[in-house]
């Protein structure tokens, strides 16, 4: 199954478990999703649950926020999530700190969902790494599932959480395919990482495409006797600390690939606790492999170069575990 | 893209300077990682260095000719835009003698071998694991010399200097007088001057010796030798081949002292020492254990021309879990050798000697052989080394079970 069949399937069997549940945004119903993940929903659960909207993402995301305040489980879809800073105001200061400030009167059971990252030249505006805009944010959730399973155990999770969920996908992830439960109840809970390929010699926390590019690296250590340890954090708040810790205890070295650009980014936050939950088992700084600090340009090879590389990740490693190479 | 520094590589786990044989790139000359930037000498053998970062060769501090302490700045790769007056000014010039002790050693026993890690300050500079292990086995980190970039002491500088001990200050140089002398050491001669004591002190040697009846291993080598399209199989072959195999029933022998531990190897790596004009070498014949006599032959002689041409490779001198040191060609009856730490043993092998022989009441000829094997008495006990060595002397005497 793709990984945008397993996202369907994911909404599919939660609006069948659970009539609160509706989807809010443009294109989701008659054209069936910019990226076909709402394929079929229309037909299946009509226009009362399936919302197509004008193009104007502060109000349908005010719209969503209201209706999980009177007791609907909203999912709202982002055409791209670049497309989300327009509702910036309304996911910050309403979704996160409603709770919050009413006392505890108002929770917000919303899942804001759509595709973001890097793709294919889609330039500056498009291409953006927008999860480090909402982990920041106390009160918000913030999911990056890399594989189709995740993608329905991970939705399936965020909908059916009392609090606002980022669910941020990915262009370039849509096709890729992948075992996926075919049970209801298949649910991975937020805030659990993965092992995605275990080793001994360097631990690398890699999330999305850069998972895929750091596993790619790893098969090529192996040969040269270079154990490489894979962890897919795949909910970055709440971040799952104790897995990554445990893994650079174990390797003593860390490496971090995130697409975006490197200044306060998630490797930044990851690096800052591995050193202050393991400084002692460190035998090389933190390594951070990241986007270079640009905005994204359209042509080809420069977005090649702005986005981290297979050979930069293996620099990294060779780099954290003091052999000798390029 | 980033400076990258092009630092003296640690080739060799016993490497402490090196000196630049010549470089193959120049300064300007555009470098991608991977290329090879010079050759260097170190103490066991010459060594192609190679590029870490890409860039411009942008300053070469250390001219050929020059030696330089491992760790030390011989050069920076950059963007021809970018500023590297910080790298220039600060640049160590290439040393002839031992850095003189910083500073903060107070410490009664001179360690002034010791290249200070941190050129400044006297700070150590150790990655927190290398410091936790330190502190654990006991290791002073102000006398071993980092590996990491800058000088950082990383875990393997640790466990590296727990398994064997560190270098002693060189003895201060006299002046030459009318009647003598002085030879500056060579590379080599230099690092043999430091390891031997240091092993010979710490490490509690005790010796066994043997007499191996080396008639039937004579007779089975001429026939082998006889044969065409064979390689030819010399008495130290034979001799590799039964300690291989005698390593494997004893693994208490082809073991290493750890500092809280003994570590016993599943695999027979035997370094064997090759003399050469100005010292000796000791290449490591890996994986004897899985090797017939004819693939221990010809690998050996491989190690051995390239000993003597000096084109070993790095990894080719070091890991070995036992070596083994012939003078049979000195017309030597007997010796003891020194062990190489961090290995717990090493076997001394002597001239096949025509002798007299008591065969009943009859004395006839006979051809001996003397092995002596040096054991460290951390790892192994007197009875450990002689069972070892009655079982290569069993081997050596009914040879054919080397062939199998």
């Amino acid at each position: 199954m793709t990984y945008r069949e397993a996202l369907n399937q994911a909404l599919r069997e939660e609006m069948h478990r659970d009539p609160r549940v509706l989807v809010i945004g443009e294109e989701v119903g008659l054209y069936e999703g910019a990226y076909k993940v709402t394929q079929g929903l229309l037909k299946e659960f009509g226009p009362a649950r399936i919302v197509d909207t004008p193009i104007a993402e502060s109000g349908f995301t005010g719209v969503g926020i209201g209706a999980a305040m009177l007791g609907l489980r909203p999912v709202v879809e982002m055409m791209t999530f670049n497309f989300a800073l327009l509702a910036l105001d309304q996911i910050v200061n309403s979704a996160a700190k409603m709770y919050y400030m009413s006392g505890g009167q108002y929770n917000i059971p919303i899942v804001i969902r759509g595709p973001g990252g890097p793709a294919h030249q889609l330039a500056a505006q498009h291409s953006q790494s927008m999860e480090s805009y909402f982990y920041h944010v106390p009160g918000l959730k913030v999911v990056r599932p890399s594989t189709p399973a995740d993608a329905k155990g991970l939705l399936k999770s965020s909908i059916r959480d009392d609090n606002p969920v980022i669910f941020i996908e990915s262009e370039t992830l849509y096709a890729v395919k992948g075992e996926v439960p075919d049970d209801e109840d298949f649910l991975i809970p937020l805030g659990q990482a993965v092992v995605r390929r275990p080793g001994t010699d360097v631990t690398v926390i890699a999330y999305m495409g850069m998972m895929y590019r750091a596993l790619e690296a790893a098969e090529e250590l192996a040969k040269e006797g270079v154990s490489v340890e894979i962890v897919d954090p795949r909910t970055l708040r709440p971040m799952d600390t104790g897995t990554i810790v445990g893994s650079v205890r174990k390797t003593h070295r860390a490496v971090v690939v995130e697409a975006g650009a490197g200044f306060a980014g998630m490797g930044s936050e990851i690096a800052a606790f591995i050193s202050e939950q393991a400084f002692d088992d460190l035998d090389a700084p933190v390594e951070r492999v990241t986007g270079a600090s640009a905005p994204m340009p359209y042509a080809k090879n420069l977005e090649r170069a702005k986005t981290p590389s297979k050979a930069k990740i293996l620099d990294a490693i060779r780099k954290v575990c003091y052999a000798r190479g390029s | 893209m980033a400076v990258s520094k092009v630092v003296m590589p640690k080739l060799s786990e016993a490497m402490e300077t090196g000196k630049i044989i010549k470089w193959l790139k120049k300064e300007g000359d555009r470098i991608q990682g991977g290329d090879i930037l010079a050759e260097v000498e170190t103490d066991k053998a010459d060594v192609e260095m190679e590029a870490f970062g890409a860039g411009v060769l942008r300053k070469i501090f250390v001219p050929a000719g020059e030696t330089a302490p491992v760790g030390s700045l011989i050069g920076v790769i950059a963007e021809p835009n970018e500023d590297i007056a910080g790298l220039l000014a600060g640049a160590p010039a290439a040393v002839a003698a031992p850095a003189a002790p910083g500073p903060e050693s107070r410490r009664p026993e001179p360690v002034a071998s010791v290249v200070p890690a941190a050129t400044g300050g006297g700070r150590v500079k150790a990655s927190p694991l290398a410091k936790k292990i330190a502190a654990q086995s006991g290791v002073d980190l102000r006398v071993i010399q980092g590996s990491g970039p800058g000088g950082r002491i990383v875990r393997r500088d640790v466990e590296a200097a727990a398994a064997g001990p560190v270098w002693s200050a060189p003895a201060a140089a006299t002046a030459p007088g009318s009647e003598y002398e002085d030879v500056p050491l060579s590379q080599m001669r230099a690092i043999i001057a430091k390891r031997m004591p240091l092993s010979k002190a710490p490490v509690p040697h005790f010796y066994v010796a043997s007499d191996v009846a080396m008639d039937r291993a004579s007779d089975l080598r001429e026939a082998l030798n006889a044969l065409e399209g064979q390689p030819k199989i010399s008495v130290n072959d034979l001799v590799v081949r039964a300690c291989a195999l005698a390593l494997l029933a004893h693994p208490g022998v082809n073991a290493s002292f750890q500092g809280e531990a003994i570590r016993v190897f599943h695999v027979a790596h035997i370094g064997i020492a090759v003399a050469l004009e100005e010292g000796l070498i000791t290449p490591v014949l890996r994986d004897c254990h899985a090797k017939s006599l004819t693939q221990i032959a010809v690998e050996a002689r491989d190690l051995a021309e390239r000993a003597r041409a000096r084109k070993l490779r790095a990894s080719e001198l070091s890991g070995a879990t036992f070596s083994i040191s012939n003078l049979g060609m000195f017309d030597v009856a007997a010796f003891s050798a020194i062990i190489n730490p961090p290995e717990g043993a090493i076997l001394a092998v002597g001239s096949v000697r025509k002798v007299p022989v008591v065969d009943g009441d009859a004395v006839t000829v006979g051809r001996r052989m003397a092995l002596t094997i040096s054991c460290d008495h951390r790892v192994m006990d007197g009875a450990m080394g002689a069972r070892f060595l009655q079982d290569v002397k069993r081997l050596l005497e009914a040879p054919l079970r080397l062939l199998v």
